[in-house]
């Protein structure tokens, strides 16, 4: 099946022109993206909470009940006891709490700080390719040649946010979280930077598309680099505060950490911000090392031509996204936390030498196999 | 005090063995409760908690098994109670009509479940064995008023309490017993 280009069905609005095409195309893809990321947010929470609570012998949420869907036989129970509707309570109950504002913090920063940690997970989304192509149209957002420097660019900027949540609130839980949010920041940035470098080496450009063709037919990187992939996975841990790197919030510590005095939507937007972080990871993970929208059977490896085929890319994409979000949540209750020195140690004393030697043994067989 | 520390051994510093370890205790875990609903969650309006036998639950007041009205008004559970939660209004000297033997029933008994501390102390106070803390330890209502108890609701939940001394019916045959003349010899 191949329907004509979008651009054709969109023929009987005014000539947007070239300019005005892309603008209205991009801002369709725009809104699916948000879209779909923050419904896996929502639903992320879902798992986590399911997934725990099973973990725990639990049975985790099943009340919530939609008051017609809820009435059908044996389907509506049947949801009911998934909680499928939890995300719909939550989100409604975080816009119905009062948003309390202390006394003692330091109102802007306080505002400012829920925006500063949610915009970054969100902007990072944009240089993935979440799909081969549909309709003739790339299913990237911006296909941005410098894609990740863009990401690495963006990413530092989300630890601010949790470094002005604990300085504007002006309290000591607060403060702390973030200390070791910056103290964790330093201490993993520079081996998940370096981590990644012998992949583009292998590629030979930033750009994430490309990254992807280079990894068509089953040529995962990580097969290639599983050592670059395994300190990218930990330093992933560790920039998205998931245990056990949650440092800046451990909840048994520091009552919250950074989001000790936030309520309501603000601590909604922190909470939103951690998920959008994973699942933003993820598909950086999926993107770098685990061959993005490709498989390597089923004839999945080449852009679609068709619509159903541009749907399944999409749908590969997503898969393997969830699978990843699955490992975090699952580790989340597996392991217990590290101390924030522990996780110094870890990052300046094994990953930063261990990424080293793994750039420069790459760079070693790269010359000897050119010559 | 120094605790001493074992050495960890290189393999142990991978950290790969806590891993696995790890993973097979969370997938234990896992798989137990979702497929085999292993839960250890009580979901509590539909599954209630079956309580232990000596429970302090909410105090009712009881019958015997003549259907009269044990509490003889006596005033020591109002007395005795810490918080204040009982309040009972004694017949009066006219009595309480009706009641059998038992003419010294209360004419009101009340109980404020808001204030019950559950101690018990009213069940170990009774000279009559009329009030025991049962089992009901749920006790919901809409309203302040809704959760003061009243005397014919309190001897509804309460129920009849099978006594084995009947020391009210005994009384009566003895009383039945001195009206007949004359005297039977005593064995």
């Amino acid at each position: 099946m191949h329907l004509p280009p979008l651009i054709s069905l969109a023929a009987w609005l005014p000539d947007l022109g070239h300019d005005g095409n892309f603008a209205l195309l991009s801002l369709i893809k725009i809104v699916g993206v948000v879209a779909v990321l923050l419904t896996m947010v929502a639903y992320a929470v879902l798992v986590e909470r399911k997934v725990s609570a099973f973990i725990q012998d639990r049975v985790g949420p099943n009340r919530v009940a939609l008051p017609l869907i809820g009435n059908i036989p044996v389907l509506g129970p049947f949801l009911t006891r998934l909680g499928i509707w939890q995300p719909i309570a939550d989100g409604v109950k975080s816009f119905l709490k009062e948003d309390f504002t202390p006394n003692h913090v330091r109102k802007i920063y306080f505002w400012l700080a829920p925006a500063v940690t949610m915009i970054p997970a969100f902007l990072t989304v944009a240089v993935i390719p979440f799909g081969s192509n549909l309709n003739g149209e790339k299913m990237v957002l911006a296909d941005l040649d410098v894609g990740i420097l863009y990401t690495f660019g963006i990413v530092s900027l989300g630890v601010y946010g949790i470094v002005l949540a604990g300085y504007a609130a002006n309290s000591k839980y607060p403060f702390l979280g973030g200390i070791r949010s910056s103290a964790q920041m330093i201490s993993y940035e520079i081996a998940m930077g370096l981590s990644v470098i012998p992949v583009f080496m292998l590629v030979g450009n930033l750009n994430l598309s490309s990254v992807i063709s280079y990894q068509a037919d089953g040529n995962w990187i990580v097969f290639r680099q599983p050592i670059a992939f395994l300190v990218f996975l930990v330093a992933a841990f560790a920039e998205t505060n998931r245990l056990p790197f949650d440092m800046p919030e451990s909840e048994t510590e520091l009552v919250g950490g950074y989001n000790t005095e936030y309520s309501s939507m603000k601590f909604a937007l922190f909470f939103m911000g951690e998920y959008a972080n994973m699942i933003t990871s993820s598909a950086m993970m999926v993107t770098l090392f685990w061959g993005g929208w490709t498989l390597p059977f089923g004839g999945f490896s080449e852009p679609a031509t068709t619509l159903a085929g541009g749907l399944a890319h999409i749908g590969i994409f997503l898969g393997k996204v969830i699978v990843f979000m699955v490992f975090f949540i699952w580790v989340r209750w597996m392991l217990p936390r590290f101390r924030y020195d522990q996780l110094m140690d870890l990052g300046w004393r094994r990953f930063l030498p261990l990424t080293l030697a793994n750039l420069f043994v790459t760079a070693v067989i790269m010359w000897l196999q050119a010559h | 005090m120094i605790v001493k520390r074992d050495k960890l051994t290189f393999w142990e510093r991978l950290y790969l063995p806590a891993l696995v370890g790890g993973f097979q205790v969370t997938w234990r875990h896992f798989s137990r409760t979702l497929f085999r609903g292993k839960a250890v969650t009580m979901e509590y309006p539909e599954q209630k908690w079956v309580v232990p036998p000596g429970y302090r639950g909410a105090p009712y007041l009881v019958k015997d098994q003549e259907d009269r009205t044990k509490c003889v008004s006596c005033q020591l559970c109002e007395f005795v109670c810490p918080p204040k939660a009982i309040r009972i209004t004694p017949p009066g000297p006219t009595g309480a009509p009706g009641s059998g033997n038992v003419e010294k029933g209360p004419k009101e008994f009340e109980i404020n479940m808001l204030r019950c501390i559950f101690c018990g102390f009213c069940q170990e106070v009774c000279p009559e064995e009329a009030i025991f803390l049962m089992k009901d330890y749920s006790l919901t209502g809409t309203n302040r008023q809704e959760m003061i108890y009243n005397k014919e609701k309190l001897l509804s939940l309460g129920g009849i309490h099978q006594d084995k001394i009947q020391k009210w019916k005994h009384k009566a045959d003895e009383a039945k017993a001195q009206d007949v003349f004359p005297v039977p010899p005593a064995k």
